[in-house]
């Protein structure tokens, strides 16, 4: 079980929770969806989840197979046991949808984010954003005499981290990608029979 | 072997391809190329409606009583907007219509374009799946796929939206795919170790009931003899949601009585009392369950559905099996005939008699009246008078159609067309239209509330025309008698707006139309009125005039579980409480 704690106010709060008693039960998973990458498709996803009012935690999305058009949606949502089986028997039903993973249940996985964020300063301020980034590992992708655009991937706490330190260093703009996700080892995720 | 064909000959050619005999339509600037086409044949019948609504009712009806797709054509923006009503009505009720929609040019999509709507984005939610076809050479594979996704897996209604220059252009043409050429191919067949578990627990089953619904309907005449085969060879009772009723027939041994909010007492006991569960196609809908934390709470449930999605998404259940109903139930059948198609009989008889006990209750009984008609009566005396013809029955929604449903027997599947799930008031005119469009020679009644025949009645035009002998019978209490119903029960029997000012004379509205009109107010005349109603070849709007303050019993109040139904006027004081009177 993959718990990672984000702090209210970073991404764990979706703008469609209409339920009122987020009891303990509450879980964290996500899910990986293979789609026909057709006009529309994202809206289809996203509408699934609004009008049935699921939680969008994280949602990337972008075409994996250029010959045949599939695009992986990986979504992280928030819910209790039965509402998490009903994302993904939604999911499922979707024509065009190929394939659903939940990723939580079903493999040991990799989760990771990538930000660029940007930090003005000058002075000792800039080169303690500078040391910092290497204790991250951050690569600098743009630079000016008083500015950096680090790049830094990991997992969303290294992020979380990583933005908290810069805020007072200057910290200017965060573009932050969502979490993508895939399985350790050399498996291939099989099409799903339920 | 591919063609080169127009756009608008692709839509026909694609139509004729997948045995189409019937369009259900109304023409527009968007979609003219397409009637030019339509113009030019003669394969394909095009009915023309009165309202784009009545449309997609009409292919509703033909669809529900065939079996078959429903197709429909309208035009852009408007044409496309006032068809959603009918297309969150098949999605909720699973039922296969295929819409196509004009749009404006490809070339001024998003320019706010006269007639111009973002259709696709707009039915996204209401179909189960659309297509915005931006290239001819596309149209055929669209269309093909749009029926493979129309009627396999859970069925439900598909639109197509094409832009005019996608019309003119010519593109080339393939005939139909085999279906495992689509992506989209649900799975049929039920996972043999979830049966075994199924059917040893029918094995060991001492208070059983079969709880079925619209899957089985759905899923073909076969779905419903495996049905009767199993529910006659087990001796187990069986009852059916609103959506089902025909599966199993109403004169049949085990038969209960529809369950539910107005459902009869012995088959509402019977799910309360169960020790197991036996849901067919069916998706436990809180006009079935009442509350949920009582919901027969004793039972174990088994969940044969094709949906992945309607299983423990209300009630969780012990044995899901996911597959088409036709196809679980025959190896089901099979695996329990195999180890020797056993029973516990003795107990099951003793659940006979519980069950009986329950139906000595009558519940479904009402105060007779020989001065006014009584709504019950008259549908009674429908039943009665039409019972073994070749019968089609529709409803709009309301009391009427719960009546209906009660006292109108049902011996065979897709004979009863209904608005379950959106629960569409104006859903009976034109879906009868659709009906009698595909069976031409039989009797086709919509038993009608006045308020819901008012909604769509400009459908008896089309009747009109194209000569359908369709009977409107109309129960009339110049009352929205369902929402007068839940004032008085609700909310003090303050009746805001729940009643019917300034009606039209019913039977110069119908000689308006050109049919045949017939008044009733007196209960003795009523068999003769009835009997010349079913005489005339042509179309006719009964208006029975009946009491205006009859409550529909029996009635689960909402927030109330199946044992604490009410069973009459008598029962029904405190009967909801404020938790209640915030469910709808």
């Amino acid at each position: 079980m993959n718990a990672l704690h984000i702090k209210p106010g970073s991404s764990a709060h979706s703008a469609y929770d209409l339920r009122s008693n987020l009891d303990e039960r509450q879980e964290r998973h996500t899910i990986a969806v293979l789609v026909d990458n057709e006009a529309g498709v994202l809206a289809r996803v996203i509408g699934l989840f609004s009008a049935r009012g699921y939680n969008i935690d994280s949602l990337t999305v972008a075409e994996v197979d250029h010959r045949s058009h599939l695009s992986r949606i990986t979504v992280v949502t928030t819910g209790t046991p039965e509402v998490i089986d009903q994302i993904k028997a939604q999911l499922s039903r979707m024509v065009c949808v190929h394939d659903v993973h939940d990723l939580t249940v079903e493999a040991p996985h990799v989760e990771r984010e990538l930000a660029l964020v940007k930090v003005a300063g000058k002075g000792q301020d800039r080169v303690e954003a500078m040391r910092l980034s290497e204790v991250f590992r951050a690569r600098v992708v743009d630079t000016t005499l008083e500015s950096f655009v680090f790049e830094v991937s990991g997992t969303s706490e290294k992020i979380d981290a990583f933005i908290e330190l810069m805020r007072p260093l200057g910290l200017v703009n965060i573009a932050r990608t969502g979490i993508v996700a895939i399985t350790r080892g050399p498996g291939k995720l099989e099409k799903r029979q339920d | 072997m591919a063609e080169t064909l127009t756009g608008a000959e692709i839509v026909i050619r694609a139509l004729r391809d997948q045995g189409v005999d019937t369009v259900f339509g109304y023409p527009g600037g968007a979609v003219l190329p397409i009637y030019d086409e339509i113009f030019k044949q003669n394969d394909i019948r095009h009915i023309l409606v009165r309202h784009e609504q009545g449309a997609a009712h009409a292919a509703e009806g033909y669809a529900r009583s065939t079996g078959r797709p429903g197709v429909v054509l309208v035009t852009s923006g408007p044409g496309a907007t006032n068809a959603v009503t009918g297309l969150t009505d098949a999605l909720m009720d699973s039922i296969p219509i295929v819409v196509l929609t004009g749009q404006v040019p490809t070339f001024m999509i998003g320019n706010d374009a006269f007639q111009e709507a973002d259709t696709v984005g707009i039915t996204r939610p209401c179909t189960k799946h659309n297509w915005l076809v931006k290239d001819t050479d596309q149209l055929g594979d669209i269309i093909h796929k749009a029926f493979h996704v129309a009627t396999s897996g859970r069925p439900g209604p598909v639109l197509i939206d094409i832009p005019k220059d996608v019309q003119f252009a010519t593109g080339t043409y393939h005939g139909p795919r085999p279906s495992d050429f689509w992506s989209y191919n649900p799975r049929r067949k039920g996972d043999p170790e979830r049966i075994a578990q199924a059917v040893a627990l029918i094995e060991a089953a001492e208070r059983p009931v079969f709880y079925t619904g619209g899957g089985v309907i759905n899923s073909g005449p076969e779905a419903s003899r495996l049905l009767r085969e199993l529910v006659e060879a087990t001796g187990f009772p069986i009852t059916s949601t609103l959506m089902g009723l025909g599966a199993y027939p109403a004169s049949g041994r085990h038969w209960l009585g529809m369950l539910g909010m107005h459902g009869t007492y012995e088959a509402n006991m019977a799910m309360h009392g169960c020790d197991v569960m036996i849901c067919v196609g069916a998706r436990f809908d809180d006009r079935i369950t009442g509350r949920l934390d009582a919901f027969s709470p004793g039972s174990r449930k088994i969940h044969i559905d094709i949906d992945p999605s309607s299983i423990n998404k209300v009630v969780r259940v012990d044995v899901p099996i996911l597959g088409d109903v036709a196809e679980v139930l025959r190896e089901m059948i099979a695996l329990w005939r195999e180890r020797g198609g056993r029973t516990r009989a003795d107990a099951v008889a003793a659940w006979w008699q519980q069950i009986e006990a329950w139906k000595a209750v009558d519940c479904l009984r009402y105060k007779p009246s020989d001065r006014i008609i009584k709504p019950q009566y008259a549908i009674q005396r429908l039943e009665a008078l039409t019972r073994g013809m070749d019968r089609y029955v529709c409803t709009e929604v309301g009391q009427h159609q719960m009546w209906a449903a009660q006292f109108m027997g049902f011996e065979e599947p897709n004979r009863w067309m209904t608005s379950g799930g959106l629960g569409t008031m104006g859903y009976g005119v034109p879906a009868s239209i659709g009906v009698q469009i595909a069976h031409p020679d039989a009797l086709v009644i919509n038993v009608a509330g006045e308020a819901s025949f008012l909604m769509t009645m400009q459908e008896m035009g089309t009747a009109v025309q194209y000569r359908l002998p369709v009977k409107q019978f109309i129960l009339n209490n110049e009352r929205l008698g369902m929402v007068r119903q839940w004032q008085e029960l609700l909310h003090g029997e303050r009746y805001a707006h729940s009643w019917s000012e300034a009606l039209p004379d019913f039977v110069k509205l119908a000689e308006a139309f050109g049919c045949k009109g017939i008044r009733c107010d007196n209960p003795a005349d009523l068999d003769d009125a009835i009997a010349e109603m079913l005489a005339h070849p042509g179309p006719v709007i009964f208006d029975c005039v009946v009491e205006k303050h009859e409550n529909c019993f029996p009635m689960i109040p909402s927030g109330k579980a199946h044992n604490e139904m009410l069973l009459g006027e008598a029962s029904t004081q405190g009967a909801i409480d404020a938790g209640g009177a915030v469910l709808v």
